[in-house]
C-alpha cells in the first residue's frame, strides 16, 4: 500500500461528520484517533465516545463504515477506545470557528484536578460565555443540561437569544 | 451520506445490516477495547461487581427516566433525562463488562435470539438477579424526593468512582475516569437544588425535610461491603465502599448545611438474614419498574433494532 492510498481512508474517515451538531467533522470533535490501512485493504478506524451514554457513537461507526465501503474499502472494522476520556480540549481550533459560526459558545479549558477529592460546586461558576449572535458578555445560564449531552443552556440578556454553550468536560 | 437533518430519513433508508432505522445496530460497546484481566483477578467477582455497578445505573437511569413529560419545568426534564442517559451509558459499558468476565451471568433467551449480552442482562433477568442497592429503585415521589435521591446517589458514585479510576481492571478504570466527569455534574445539580428547595417556600422546605426522611433509611446500605468487593479490593480492582463514607458524609454535610437542613437519624430499612439489593432483596417497587422496562424486549426476544 502507499502513503497516498492510507493518507485517503485517513481524510475520508476524518470527513465524517457528527450527527448531532453536522457542521463538525469527527476529526473536528476529537474523537476520531486512529485510522489505519493494511495490506489487504482492510481499514481499521478508533474511535472514543464523547460521553458514555452518547446515542451517537452508533450513528458514528455506521456513517464510517459507509463511506469507506462506499469509496472503494474491504473490510472496516470501528473500534472504540474508552482511555484516555475525550475532553472538549480536543475540539479543533477548526471546529470551534465552525460551532461559533453556527450560533455555538465554544467550551473553555476542561476542568483539571491535582489531588483529593472532586470538589462540590454549590454555586454556578460562572463561565466567560459571550453570546454567539450579538457577542454581549451580559448571558445568563438557564440550564447546565440542554438538547444533547455535550450542551448547556444559555440566554443572552442583551439581545434575548437562548443558545447552547458546548460545556467543558 | 445520510441526511441528520431529518430525523425521518433514516426510517425509510435500510442500511446494509438490513435494519429499519440508522444507527440502530448494537454493536458491543467494549469493540475493540483490551479486557484482558490480570491473571490473580477472580472472573465470577469481577462479573457480580460490575453488574452491581451497572445495575446501580441501571435502575437510577429507568427511575429519571420516568420523569420525561412529568418534570416541573422542561429544563429539569431535559436535565434528568441527560443524567440518565449518561448513567445508562455507564450501565451498559459496566453489563458488558461483567458478560465478558464471565457469560454465565447472561440469561440465555434462545439459540436464534439476536439479543446482546447486556441487553439480555437488562432485559431478561428477574428481580432477584439484579444487585443494585436498594436507593437506586426508590420510587421517585415528589421533584424534591427525587433530586435528594440523586444527591445521595451521585455523591456516593462519584467518591467510588474516583477510586476506581487506578482500579487494575483497565476496563473499570477506563469507565471510572469518564464517569467521574459526569457525576461531577450530576452531583453539582442535584446539591444545587436541594440547597434552592430547603432555602426556598415552607412549602420547598417541608417536602425537603420529607423528602430526607424518606430516603435515608437506604444510606446504610451503601456501605455495606459484599464478599466480591471485599475480593476484588484486596487485589486492587475494586473498592471496599466503607473507605468512601468519610467524604460521602463530608460532602453531603456541606450541601445539607448549605440548605439549612439535618440530617435525619435512625431509622435503617431492613435486610432479611443479611440480605438486601446487593444480594438480590429488594423493595416491592423494582418489580413494578422491570415489569415497565422489560415488556417490550421480553414480548419479542427475537427482536432486532
Amino acid at each position: 500500500m502507499t502513503t497516498a492510498v492510507r493518507s485517503d481512508a485517513r481524510r475520508l474517515a476524518e470527513s465524517v461528520l457528527d450527527p448531532e451538531m453536522p457542521m463538525l467533522t469527527l476529526a473536528d470533535l476529537g474523537v476520531l484517533r486512529d485510522v489505519e490501512e493494511y495490506a489487504d485493504g482492510s481499514v481499521v478506524v478508533t474511535i472514543t465516545p464523547t460521553y458514555s451514554g452518547c446515542p451517537a457513537m452508533a450513528t458514528m461507526r455506521d456513517d464510517i463504515e459507509h463511506t469507506l465501503q462506499d469509496a472503494g474499502f474491504g473490510s472496516v472494522e470501528v473500534r472504540t477506545v474508552l482511555s484516555p476520556p475525550w475532553s472538549t480540549d480536543w475540539i479543533s481550533e477548526n471546529g470551534r470557528r465552525k460551532l461559533r459560526e453556527n450560533g455555538y459558545s465554544t467550551p473553555g479549558p476542561a476542568p483539571r484536578r491535582a489531588s483529593g477529592p472532586v470538589p462540590l460546586t454549590l454555586t454556578v461558576k460562572p463561565r466567560p460565555v459571550a453570546c454567539p449572535k450579538c457577542n454581549s458578555a451580559n448571558t445568563r445560564l438557564d440550564s447546565e443540561f440542554g438538547a444533547t449531552l455535550c450542551k448547556a443552556l444559555y440566554r443572552c440578556l442583551d439581545c434575548l437569544e437562548p443558545f447552547d454553550h458546548v460545556k467543558e468536560i | 451520506m445520510t441526511d441528520h437533518d431529518n430525523a425521518y430519513e433514516g426510517l425509510v433508508d435500510e442500511d446494509s445490516h438490513g435494519q429499519w432505522a440508522f444507527g440502530t445496530s448494537f454493536d458491543d460497546p467494549l469493540a475493540g477495547v483490551d479486557t484482558t484481566v490480570p491473571e490473580d483477578v477472580d472472573l465470577s467477582a469481577l462479573a457480580g461487581y460490575c453488574l452491581m455497578l451497572g445495575d446501580d445505573a441501571l435502575i437510577s437511569s429507568q427511575r429519571l427516566a420516568e420523569w420525561s413529560t412529568r418534570a416541573p419545568e422542561l429544563e429539569e426534564e431535559v436535565a434528568l433525562a441527560n443524567v440518565g442517559l449518561d448513567l445508562l451509558g455507564q450501565a451498559r459499558l459496566l453489563l458488558a463488562r461483567a458478560a465478558a468476565a464471565d457469560a454465565s451471568v447472561v440469561p440465555y433467551i434462545s439459540d436464534t435470539s439476536p439479543v446482546p449480552a447486556e441487553d439480555a442482562l437488562a432485559f431478561f433477568r428477574d428481580e432477584n438477579r439484579f444487585r443494585n442497592t436498594r436507593l437506586a429503585e426508590l420510587d421517585n415521589g415528589d421533584f424534591a424526593q427525587s433530586i435528594t435521591r440523586l444527591l445521595v446517589f451521585s455523591t456516593w458514585r462519584l467518591a467510588l468512582f474516583d477510586r476506581l479510576r487506578t482500579s487494575r481492571d483497565p476496563v473499570l478504570a477506563a469507565v471510572a475516569v469518564k464517569g467521574v466527569k459526569e457525576l461531577t455534574y450530576h452531583r453539582d445539580y442535584a446539591a444545587r437544588w436541594v440547597v434552592t428547595l430547603g432555602c426556598g417556600t415552607e412549602e420547598s422546605k417541608t417536602r425537603m425535610a420529607a423528602a430526607l426522611t424518606h430516603v435515608w433509611p437506604f444510606v446504610e446500605e451503601l456501605f455495606v461491603p459484599t464478599t466480591e468487593e471485599l475480593a476484588l479490593a484486596a487485589v486492587g480492582v475494586g473498592v471496599d465502599p466503607r473507605d468512601v463514607r468519610e467524604e460521602f458524609d463530608s460532602v453531603l454535610e456541606q450541601v445539607l448545611h448549605a440548605a439549612e437542613l439535618t440530617a435525619p437519624t435512625g431509622r435503617t430499612v431492613g435486610t432479611v438474614g443479611g440480605r438486601a439489593g446487593r444480594q438480590g432483596l429488594h423493595t416491592e417497587a423494582l418489580g413494578l419498574l422491570l415489569a415497565e422496562m422489560q415488556s417490550v424486549a421480553r414480548a419479542h426476544p427475537e427482536g432486532v433494532w
